[in-house]
């Protein structure tokens, strides 16, 4: 991407440039005359050498014909992530489009469409478009910092010709004349050139230097991503009431980090959660919408600090040095009791159940490994406000714990988990098991396992919430870059560059001719007014002098002197 | 007044927009329908041609009518040159026909645009909070900015009025399709929703609709006048619109606009989802299409200054920037489930 952006085509061009632009488009004159890398190619083949080649291939990179090209490419690019699964942020959508597709999924997988903005083509093309802006843009500052200093351009020979133009006549001298020019243009704020018949002067040039300043703010935001994903680090946990979680490795349930991440050292706070709560919305259409989410939490920012009350909620979340903690869901943990054939307490506690639908029916599992004389387990739903459904069995019809139902399916036999090989605790594999019984159960129910197996009692059920653990050095960089690119594309979009040209000259008569032509490098806006005030300014001048040509003739349009 | 009242008061007022609207599509096809040119078109374009004539040594500026008077036909002779002085003496009855209908099609467009403007208050007082917490309010916000925008473009620049039935037809389908599709009882937001940067960001997401929304309707008339008159075919429709130059001129402008707000929407978008969810940006599909969108509208920007690719290249890559927007709202909403799953649609 070159800085040619934002409608501006500006450049070093002459005095020539000037002339020879003629109408109302002055903004695809300048191009030609670029002398920057962005200048179009002439249409010749490449010497052989490789010093050629590589000029020839730099030059190509840095035009804003392959800069478009790349833009259109990253925003094609960017599609696929949005229509297929993403294992970034749905990893359970994408073995489910595995199954769903199982002969498309392996090729598309190839293709990195399941990670499109990690994958190395999509990197390809955003990493091109920025070496092709750094290539456009650095040669374009240094430009214009020799612009800066530069006086402005010499008047053309003929200011008539320019897009905005007033003459007359007037009494006064020349040299007075310019000298009010002069300074009623340097109250304006224009940048000023003068010489025996003519000012010269320019304003707008924060127009460039925004446009400079987004383009080079840009490659700052991309290192702060960079910086970021090298040395950010993000988990998230599952904590039910009345439980604790440290930040350590080994307390996450998900944990990924940057390369350059240090994970032996986060910061040492933990908290404990005394209880989330969760409204919803009571009758009316929209019965059953969620209104708040808190999570009470005593915090330890450090281990020997001591323990501070927070509340967390969705917008409000806890900050300890550099790391945040936010909470991103919620459901329900039953407690159950289960005790083996031997009649030993093997599990007893609560059970995370994960949320499945806006009711909160909630899919869980509940496994008794260390059973005796045989293993077994149980798929089971928690359904919060339960309702036996005709058609679709057990269902929950509202959010809230309002009457609470565990339905449960018993498997037993071996739970493939003396192995060594870790499973998820919300899946049961039943291969080697048989289903042996299902029951829905309320709260105080006590189910006696047949065969002998042992028992379950449903005896309550707790809240859990899922946190978020967050932390990105990258973040800062980013806000401030994209801060500067935004302020940057403001004044690149809204400044104009705009010149003027005032010439004085004497006449035959006597009297004084006066021409201003004013010429707007991008789009004209208000530069009409802007010269209209200026001659306003400048009659003033002539007003009071006794005019040697009598009668004064105010409303003679001058033809154009030879 | 009660949450019901405010509700029934918002309902009724956006139902009076859109009958308003409907008999001011009537009106501005009236207005096309009858006369050459309106009395505001014709001296708009007479004023912008006298303004690029040199002006003799009297003081800078005349009053819009002495300009008329100026010698229109000296120096630069644009498009409306003849026409806008020359108006055929029997057309006059017609062209006062016209106008009246323009301006009635224009006071009914104001007319419209308050009601609308009421019926957004009165959904804001009967949810209690700024009413764009899901797509019916989006929409009918944003049909409230495209209508704002319309007049305040209209009343810079008098000889795009005609643009009139071609924004106030969508505006129609976009709050046909709120009422009728999106609607939803006014209430309380969720929880997710709950912060100032709903309003911030939100607002600014609507207002980029609206502007980008004329922005693309103006770029599409650009398309159809630049294609005329590169044929030389005139038509009713093809005198009344002015230059090809100038739709081009006036979509720039409201692009160039719309694009730091646009980028502002994300930015802000950006920090709230940091504040909400710990990472700024998570790759989620509004998120993705609201980048292709602003990509889209970089390199429309950057085209307009590529040789080879102003004009109705250009134009094109607008148009195709103004899809992704609307693809975002709709196609994403509907389509994608993501994180910006607040629209009110059944089965989210």
């Amino acid at each position: 991407m070159s800085a040619e952006a934002p409608g501006s085509v500006e450049s070093t061009e002459t005095v020539e440039g000037v002339e020879s632009t003629e109408g109302v488009d002055t903004e695809a004159a300048p191009l030609e005359a670029t002398t920057l890398s962005t200048q179009p190619l002439p249409p010749r083949l490449p010497g052989l050498g490789w010093r050629e080649l590589a000029r020839w291939f730099w030059r190509q990179l840095t035009s804003m014909r392959t800069a478009l090209f790349l833009l259109f490419l990253l925003a094609l690019g960017a599609v696929p992530g949005s229509v297929f699964p993403q294992r970034g942020s749905n990893p359970g959508d994408v073995v489910a489009y595995y199954q769903l597709h199982p002969s498309l999924a392996p090729f598309l997988d190839r293709l990195g469409m399941f990670d499109v903005f990690g994958s190395a083509w999509f990197a390809s093309v955003y990493l091109l478009l920025f070496v092709s802006l750094a290539g456009c843009v650095i040669p374009r500052s240094l430009v214009h910092a020799r612009a800066m200093r530069a006086r402005p351009p010499a008047a053309p020979r003929n200011l008539t010709r320019l897009p905005e133009h007033r003459t007359y006549l007037t009494a006064a001298a020349p040299d007075v004349v310019l000298t009010a020019a002069a300074a009623e243009l340097r109250t304006r704020r224009w940048r000023l050139a003068t010489d025996e018949s003519t000012v010269s002067a320019e304003k707008g040039y924060l127009r460039e230097t925004g446009n400079l300043v987004f383009h080079l703010a840009l490659i700052v935001l991309l290192l702060g991503v960079a910086l970021g994903s090298l040395l950010g680090t993000k988990g998230s946990v599952i904590v039910v009431d009345g439980q604790g979680f440290a930040n350590t490795l080994t307390r996450f349930n998900s944990f990924t980090a940057g390369r350059g991440a240090n994970t032996d050292d986060l910061p040492p706070f933990s908290f404990i959660m005394t209880k989330f709560s969760a409204t919803y919305e009571r009758g009316g259409p929209q019965n059953g919408a969620p209104r708040t989410f808190e999570a009470n939490l005593l915090v330890r920012d450090t281990p020997t600090s001591p323990q501070r009350p927070v509340t967390i909620e969705v917008n409000k979340p806890l900050t300890v040095g550099g790391t945040k903690v936010f909470l991103i869901g919620h459901g329900y943990a039953p407690v159950v009791t289960v005790k083996d054939g031997k009649g030993d307490v093997v599990l007893s506690g609560p059970v995370v159940f994960l949320p499945r639908d806006g009711n909160f029916l909630s899919q869980g599992v509940i496994k008794a490994p260390d059973a005796r004389p045989t293993q077994f387990g149980f798929r089971g739903l928690f359904l919060p406000t339960a309702f036996v459904d005709p058609v679709r069995g057990g269902i929950s019809t509202y959010p809230a714990a309002d009457s609470p139902g565990l339905l449960l399916t018993l498997f037993k036999g071996d739970l493939g988990e003396d192995k060594g090989v870790s499973q998820s605790v919300y899946t049961l594999d039943t291969t080697k098991m048989t289903q042996a019984g299902a029951k829905g159960m309320r709260i105080g129910d006590l189910w006696e396992l047949p065969n002998n197996l042992g028992s379950i009692s449903f005896d309550g059920y707790q809240e859990f919430a899922s946190f978020s653990v967050a932390h990105d050095p990258g973040k800062d960089p980013v806000f401030f870059a994209s801060m500067t690119a935004l302020t940057g594309l403001m004044l690149s979009l809204f400044v104009r560059r705009r010149r003027i040209w005032v010439r004085a000259t004497a006449q035959p008569d006597g009297r004084t001719l006066v021409s201003i032509g004013g010429l707007a490098k991008t789009e004209a806006g208000s530069l009409a007014g802007e010269v209209d005030g200026l001659l306003r300014e400048l009659l003033v001048v002539g007003a009071e002098q006794p005019d040697p040509r009598d009668p004064p003739d105010p409303s003679d349009p001058l033809e154009e002197p030879a | 007044m009660s949450t019901q009242t405010f509700a029934q008061l918002s309902n009724g007022f956006v139902y009076g927009a859109m009958g308003v609207l409907t008999l001011t599509m009537f009106a501005f096809a009236a207005e096309l329908a009858f006369g050459t040119r309106s009395r505001v078109g014709r001296t708009a374009a007479a004023a912008e041609s006298a303004h690029l004539v040199t002006v003799g040594a009297t003081a800078a500026r005349a009053a819009a009518a002495d300009m008329v008077e100026a010698d229109v036909t000296s120096e630069v002779d644009g498009p409306d040159g003849p026409e806008a002085t020359a108006a055929e003496p029997g057309d006059s009855a017609r062209q006062a026909r016209a106008d009246r209908y323009g301006g009635i099609a224009f006071s009914l467009t104001t007319l419209a645009t308050i009601l609308l403007f009421l019926g957004v208050v009165c959904r804001g007082l009967a949810a209690k909070r700024a009413p764009w917490g899901n797509m019916y309010e989006f929409s009918t916000t944003s049909a409230l900015v495209v209508l704002v925008v319309f007049i305040a473009v209209a009343r810079r620049r008098p000889a795009l009025r005609y643009l009139g039935t071609f924004v106030v037809v969508p505006v129609l389908l976009t709050l046909g399709l709120a009422v009728a599709v999106l609607y939803v009882p006014a209430g309380p937001l969720l929880p997710a929703l709950k912060s100032y940067w709903l309003v911030i960001h939100v607002a600014a997401a609507i207002v980029s609709g609206g502007v980008f929304t004329v922005g693309g309707v103006v770029t599409a008339l650009y398309l159809v006048q630049d294609r005329w008159e590169r044929k030389g075919v005139t038509n009713s429709l093809s005198r009344r619109l002015p230059p090809a130059e100038q739709l081009d001129q006036s979509a720039y402008r409201l692009f160039a606009f719309v694009f730091p707000l646009w980028t502002f929407a994300i930015v802000a978008g950006a920090i709230w989802a940091e504040n909400a969810w710990g990472t700024y940006w998570s790759w989620d599909p509004k998120e993705t299409w609201a980048l292709v969108t602003w990509v889209v509208f970089a390199g429309y920007l950057h085209a307009r200054a590529t040789a080879g690719w102003k004009g109705r290249k250009a134009a094109i890559v607008a148009l195709v920037g103004l899809s992704c927007f609307i693809f975002n709202y709709f196609g994403v909403n509907i389509w994608f489930t993501g994180l910006h799953a607040y629209g009110g649609l059944p089965n989210k």
